[in-house]
């Protein structure tokens, strides 16, 4: 992406921040509701001092009620606002589940077309932060079943900025997943001025020749860290970025596939019934004679949370070594 | 784990077969491939192979009876399943005693494995527990099975004609990558003519060094008369109506397309129509390679007729492909492409992939017969020898003039016998002989 003139250099959570205020700024159909986003300024304070400019009304503090978050949102969304709401931390989505999958992804389709849904779901997930089994889940397999619902997991700033913008123009609702540990740990250029990604494209984020890594979140970070280490042990690896889990960008996928022949998919979710395993059942169906190896998928463990103790995230959580591991064994085979 | 053996289908036709004779009996131990039943059919009578190690449970059938094919007709127990103690199960008394007839509702395909539990109703043994122990069956690891043959690398050594099982692998232990096959395609004679002429002026008295196109064609010609046993044969056809035909078409021909027109594309239709007919001559003898490579006669897909074209100091071989899809002029377009691409030194690699079959102009030059070498991995390869007008004797006991022309066949010997050679050749002769002189190109 050409970086512009007024770009700068933001982490990801100062560029939600950012995208946020300017899309309440250029649009007053936008409302932002969720738990502690008023007076808190939300827990990463990413809507700090939104409500003293916009006002109780367009910034709303909601009950621990996450169903009634996303059924008003939907209300709102059907009736002409564009709202933005906020699942405190993706554990806790679960009580929004008949609302999201229920309710948001099926108005256009039950309604006929009469009724769009433009809602956006921002949620942050994902582990590595000592959160244990209530702030370190991630979402995305339960949800990326769901026709209708489109899901957003970018990596870096640049594309948080971009994809945040699309969804929030989107007609449609969207998961906007946020991973917290990149938050502050990752800082990017991001281009000034409103531009948008669309939603659905992957992104290469390293060209390599003998081996494409897929993943998306935080592990896209630790895969390219992998990947570029082993670059000086002569091993060339391509990283895809999906930034959009669904739509799948399978075009870009499937290219790089038959570019390098071998497949390795990471995630953070658990393996069984994970993004992965769509990934690899699609380049299975499609791209079969082009693979000299088998796919594999590194993913966490089917354990059904996060530990606290540091251990146990670390044996729930991969790492670059471990990438960097799977990567060489997948380029040796 | 109880293996289920059914009454096998010797032959496509074939819907019943006999128990002729047992060759072993309940208890007894059987290895892997060792025949324990001969069974007749209206067609052949055969010994039958166990497809496991084990043991002989029970018979379901006696011996001269005649079941459906898909019947089950034994039980073996796969190696440390065996329970000796076990009664013959009661479906297997029942099938004894009714002279077995078919069980309907269990038509099951040929071998199939199942737990014992389900074949046949296990006995329950005195401490209350299923006599069957079904034992894990031992199929290697994943990347065992998988060491062979990747899909990609089993379709890039299609696409450029590799031998998966003659190259080296590079991967893990000794796989053969799909890199690999790249690589072997990139050194393989793939484009001879690419290179420049394979030696200068010959001087008396000194050695050309072997290098290029030369070498590969050295390589490639002791590979081919090695490896596949050469038959050889001629017939002599009548080609005056096709030569007529052809006499009258050229010019048009050759103002519309720029090409000349010769009676190699009515040859190679013809080559092609009987290659139709018999694909036992549109095939290949496959040799075992790597590790799940299998042994056989590959009968192709595509009908690809190579033309061989000799130029100064090379050979080439460009490919008509699809040349069952193309009509005489499709032929004489494509061939008329290729032989002038060959003088030009510009054929490409594909052009020179892929050939099924290859036809040789030898007559050109007046070659009256010749022995030509088969072109690795193909069943064989013709010749059309020199047009020479000859007085025949006719059906009609006159004596004319007419266009005779010999064409020689060798082929290769592991993939057809003479016998398929030699009809194959007549139903040349004919079809060149009942071409022309009038028709449509």
């Amino acid at each position: 992406m050409a970086v512009s003139a007024s770009s700068k250099v933001m982490n990801n959570v100062e560029t939600v921040r950012e995208t946020l205020y300017e899309a309440m700024k250029n649009d007053d159909r936008t409302v932002i509701l969720g738990e502690d986003v008023g007076d808190r300024g939300n827990v990463f304070l990413i809507t700090k001092d939104f409500v003293k400019e916009f006002g109780p009304e367009r910034v709303i503090d909601t009950p621990i009620a996450e169903a009634s978050i996303v059924g008003i949102a939907v209300g709102m969304a059907m009736e002409g606002l564009r709202p933005i709401a906020e699942i405190q931390f993706a554990d806790f989505i679960y009580p929004a589940f008949n609302q999201i999958v229920g309710e948001a992804a099926k108005t256009r389709y039950r309604s006929n077309g009469e009724y769009t849904c433009p809602l956006v779901i921002r949620t942050p997930y994902g582990g590595g932060v000592r959160g244990a089994l209530s702030h370190s889940v991630s979402i995305e397999a339960l949800f990326y079943h769901v026709p209708g619902l489109k899901i957003v997991a970018p990596a870096f700033p640049a594309d948080v900025k971009g994809l945040l913008n699309a969804a929030i123009d989107d007609p449609d609702p969207v998961l906007f997943l946020e991973h917290k540990k990149t938050y502050r740990l990752i800082k990017g250029e991001v281009p000034g001025g409103h531009y948008t990604i669309p939603l659905g494209k992957a992104d290469v984020k390293k060209a390599g020749t003998q081996l494409t890594v897929v993943s998306y979140g935080l592990y896209v970070h630790w895969a390219l860290e992998a990947a570029n280490q082993l670059e000086t042990e002569g091993i060339s690896v391509e990283v895809v970025d999906l930034r959009s889990i669904r739509p799948m960008d399978r075009g870009t996928i499937l290219q790089s596939v038959r570019k390098t022949r071998k497949l390795l998919i990471v995630h953070e979710d658990n393996k069984f019934g994970g993004v992965g395993a769509e990934i690899s059942a699609m380049v299975a169906e499609e791209a079969l004679f082009d693979l000299d190896a088998p796919i594999r998928r590194h993913c966490a463990p089917d354990v059904p949370a996060m530990g606290y103790a540091l251990p146990l995230e670390e044996e729930y959580m991969s790492s670059p070594g471990e990438m960097a591991e799977a990567m060489r064994e997948m380029v040796r085979f | 784990m109880a293996t289920t053996i059914t009454m096998p289908q010797l032959g496509e036709t074939v819907t019943e077969g006999t128990v002729e004779r047992w060759l072993k009996k309940p208890g007894d131990a059987i290895d892997k491939y060792e025949a324990f039943v001969e069974v007749s059919t209206d067609k052949v009578n055969s010994e039958v192979p166990s497809p496991v190690t084990g043991t002989i449970r029970e018979f379901l059938i006696g011996e001269g009876t005649t079941v459906a094919t898909g019947t089950p007709i034994a039980i073996i127990d796969e190696v440390a399943a065996a329970d000796p103690t076990a009664p013959p199960s009661s479906r297997a008394a029942m099938a004894q005693s009714a002279n077995a007839e078919p069980v309907p509702g269990f038509n099951i395909p040929q071998i199939q494995v199942k737990p014992a539990a389900a074949s046949a109703p296990a006995p329950a043994s005195t401490n209350g527990h299923s006599a069957a122990k079904p034992e894990p069956v031992h199929v290697g690891t994943p990347e065992q099975a998988l060491r062979g043959v990747s899909p990609a690398v089993r379709r890039l050594a299609r696409e450029h004609q590799i031998d998966v099982g003659a190259i080296r692998g590079t991967g893990a232990n000794g796989r053969v990558t799909a890199e690999d096959v790249l690589a072997a395609s990139r050194a393989a004679p793939a484009r001879p003519a690419s290179g420049t002429s394979t030696y200068g002026e010959p001087v008396p008295g000194t050695l050309i060094p072997l290098a290029g196109a030369r070498r590969i064609i050295a390589e490639r010609m002791v590979e081919s008369k090695h490896a596949a046993p050469h038959a050889w044969s001629m017939v002599e056809a009548d080609v005056t109506n096709a030569w007529k035909w052809r006499a009258r078409e050229k010019d048009d021909f050759e103002r519309e397309t720029g090409y000349k027109l010769t009676l190699l594309p009515f040859f190679i239709r013809a080559v092609v129509e009987s290659l139709g007919a018999f694909p036992l001559m549109n095939a290949r003898f496959a040799a075992p390679s790597g590790s799940s490579g299998q042994a056989g006669i590959y009968v192709e897909k595509d009908v690809n007729i190579g033309i061989a074209i000799g130029l100064a100091t090379n050979l080439v071989v460009p490919v008509v492909k699809h040349a069952d899809k193309l009509s005489i002029k499709g032929i004489a377009i494509a061939s008329g492409e290729l032989i002038d691409r060959a003088r030009k030194n510009k054929l490409s690699a594909d052009d020179l992939q892929g050939g099924t079959f290859t036809v040789n102009n030898n007559g050109a030059n007046g070659s009256y017969a010749s022995a030509p070498i088969i072109n690795a991995g193909q069943a064989g390869i013709v010749t059309m020898e020199a047009i020479v007008k000859k007085p025949i004797v006719t059906e009609e006991d006159a004596i004319a003039i007419r266009h005779m022309m010999n064409v020689c066949l060798s082929l290769d010997h592991r993939v057809v016998d003479g016998y398929v050679a030699s009809r194959f050749l007549a139903d040349l002769k004919r079809r060149l002989e009942a071409m022309g002189p009038a028709g449509a190109l």
